[in-house]
């Protein structure tokens, strides 16, 4: 159990360093970064690169953005096995569409409730 | 027609403008700086208590003109031209401003080198006598130009060691044609564009750098003066990074500029310790100091000759998308203490 | 060529500017990113494994739970204004997990509410997060229908 939270912790940690060294040496700024981890969770996933490393990690492995990446190409993969080819479409949201759904929300919901705030006014 | 030029880029005004008063207004944390004492109105909101930051930065403005106007003991209607600019699309604020004061109104746009490119123009209007008062206005706001430029507020992100604080700050001067001021504007050098292929968005200093370089060497040139002539150098707001960057520039241009006579406002406004990285930016940075801090200086003798030159990163987010560049720009005017000008 | 500056002189110039330049240093940054990223993590895990426990969630629904609490926690704050504090301490310590996903469609939405609630927040929702899924969504569907075609 508490191994489990260990291994967590330290892929979830790499994961985020390397995003961070790539920050920091490399013309990609954050929101760049957010797109190629997506897209590099899915090819991974999609290669069958990224599932041992879940099943390692867990959460640590789920929670960065290439696990999203992973959602989105394990939902299509899973849903043109049972679907036929209209699964390519339908897969890959239907997987993720929790955290989809939640962020859009509460997105709304937050920009409702308060208003930005310039910061070390 | 006896011309007004020195040299290439250098303009004399033949009467000597007066710069008769300044009003600078600034945001709580630029009011927590080391300026503090010298500033004339500290807003206790970074919103000044309206709708938007938009509305914020054109309001403080518009408080900077009409304070400038009541230390100047002067009515609105006694404006014969406003000239001034700010960083937003369609220079938002002094537009909202200039709409509310109703008089002749001529927008400038130099990004952060608004405001010495404002006070040029207003000193040739009063100079060659198109304008009794010319009041020359510019605004920052950090929050608006965070958006427009860079992020939402609560966008989670780090800033590199060479970012810049956009000030929150707005200044106003008048300039006159009465010969009873202190202060007074003999002359003026007009900077050229310059682009030296950065591309850092976060890197305005070095972005600016050899525009400053450029517009000094050539004021020095035209003039025939060095650094050594004048008490004090300001430039508008270099930051660490850019201010760095002009002293070996200039050091290879043969006209080091020496320690204790050269300031970038940029290092100015904020406390140290106050995280803001490279320095502060903004058309308000070189304004507010120059009018809390540099004019009093003039005002009472301390300082008889000061150069003071705003630098402008002229970024368009269109063309940083693009992979362009950024241009840059530096104006210089010469501001002097004069004897008989006390009242 | 577009003005008339010497390559040498830009050259020379831009050396000068990377020896000036302050850089951010890159172990203790990666550090802050490893800690905050796998403290995030060990969040994620803890609220996949409490509501599978106590939720009575099957083991997919659990992950899909840890995501939620995740961008609902990011969206509180984000909100009050925490976030971005931590961010800038973190790095991409935020922004790799969910985390920096759900922030980067909430503050936007925020910000450009005085623009709107259709335009401002409905559109700038998505300035970020748009090409997250965009490219995201459209490499899973190419990746299906590959797998459709070969059936690897």
């Amino acid at each position: 159990m508490i191994f489990m939270y260990l291994k967590a912790f330290l892929v979830g940690g790499i994961l985020c360093a390397i995003g961070e060294a790539l920050i920091l040496k490399t013309k990609l700024t954050p929101a760049r970064i957010l797109v190629v981890y997506i897209v590099a969770g899915v090819i991974l996933s999609a290669a069958g690169l990224y599932k041992p490393l879940v099943q390692f990690a867990g959460a640590g492995a789920t929670v960065p953005l290439t696990g999203f990446g992973h959602a989105l190409a394990q939902g299509t993969i899973q849903a043109v096995q049972e679907k036929g080819w209209i699964g390519a479409f339908t897969g890959g949201l239907t997987a993720t569409a929790g955290g989809i759904a939640a962020a859009v929300f509460f997105g709304l919901i937050a920009a409702f409730c308060f208003k930005p705030k310039p910061k070390d006014f | 027609m006896k011309s007004l030029k020195i040299g290439k880029q250098t303009i004399r005004f033949l009467s000597a403008p007066s710069l008769v008063a300044a009003a600078s207004v600034v945001g709580p944390k630029e009011g927590r700086g080391p300026l503090s004492q010298h500033y004339d109105i500290i807003l206790d909101d970074p919103i000044n208590h309206t709708e938007s930051y938009e509305m914020a930065e054109h309001t403080m403005l518009l408080q900077a003109c009409k304070h400038c106007l009541t230390k100047a003991n002067m009515q609105e209607e006694q404006i014969d031209l406003i000239l001034g600019g700010d960083l937003l699309n369609q220079i938002l604020s002094t537009t909202l401003t200039a709409r509310e004061l109703q008089r002749p109104f001529i927008g400038l746009y130099g990004a952060c080198s608004t405001m010495a490119e404002s006070l040029l123009m207003g000193s040739i209007c009063v100079d060659g006598g198109y304008a009794e008062n010319a009041l020359c206005a510019v605004s920052s706001h950090y929050c608006t130009a965070e958006r427009q430029f860079r992020y939402p507020l609560e966008y989670g992100n780090q800033r590199t060691p060479a970012a810049q604080w956009t000030v929150t700050g707005a200044g106003a001067f008048l300039i006159s044609h009465t010969q009873h001021s202190p202060v007074c504007i003999p002359c003026g050098t007009i900077g050229k564009v310059m682009d030296y292929q950065i591309k850092d968005a976060n890197n305005m200093g070095a972005a600016m750098a050899p525009a400053a370089a450029d517009t000094l060497a050539a004021h020095f040139q035209d003039t025939g003066r060095t650094p050594k002539d004048y008490d004090h150098i300001f430039s508008g707001d270099l930051g660490k990074v850019g201010s760095d960057l002009l002293k070996n520039l200039m050091k290879q241009k043969g006209y080091a500029l020496i320690e204790d006579n050269y300031t970038d406002c940029g290092l100015m406004v904020f406390d140290p310790k106050d995280d803001v990285h490279a320095g502060a930016s903004g058309c308000g940075c070189s304004a507010v100091v120059l009018s809390a801090y540099i004019l009093d200086k003039i005002r009472i003798g301390a300082w008889k000759r000061v150069l003071f030159m705003a630098t402008g990163a002229l970024m368009s987010t269109t063309s940083s998308q693009q992979g362009e560049s950024i241009p840059g720009i530096a104006h210089a005017i010469v501001l002097e203490h004069r004897e008989d000008g006390m009242k | 060529m577009k003005h008339n500056i010497p390559d040498s002189v830009i050259k020379n110039y831009q050396t000068m500017v990377r020896k000036l330049t302050p850089k951010s240093p890159l172990g203790s940054g990666c550090l802050r990113a490893f800690v905050v990223g796998g403290f995030i993590c060990i969040i994620g895990q803890a609220a996949t494994d409490l509501s599978h426990v106590y939720l009575d969630l099957n083991a997919s629904e659990a992950l899909t739970f840890g995501s939620v609490f995740l961008v609902f926690i990011t969206a509180l704050l984000t909100g009050i204004g925490v976030f971005d504090r931590i961010a800038r301490y973190a790095g991409a310590g935020t922004v790799v997990p969910i985390t920096g996903f759900a922030n980067a469609m909430v503050s936007p939405a925020m910000e450009f509410k005085a623009e709107g609630w259709v335009l401002g927040t409905g559109a700038k929702l998505f300035t970020i997060a748009g090409p997250v899924l965009a490219y995201g969504i459209s490499t899973a569907v190419a990746v299906g229908i590959l797998y459709f075609l070969i059936g690897w």
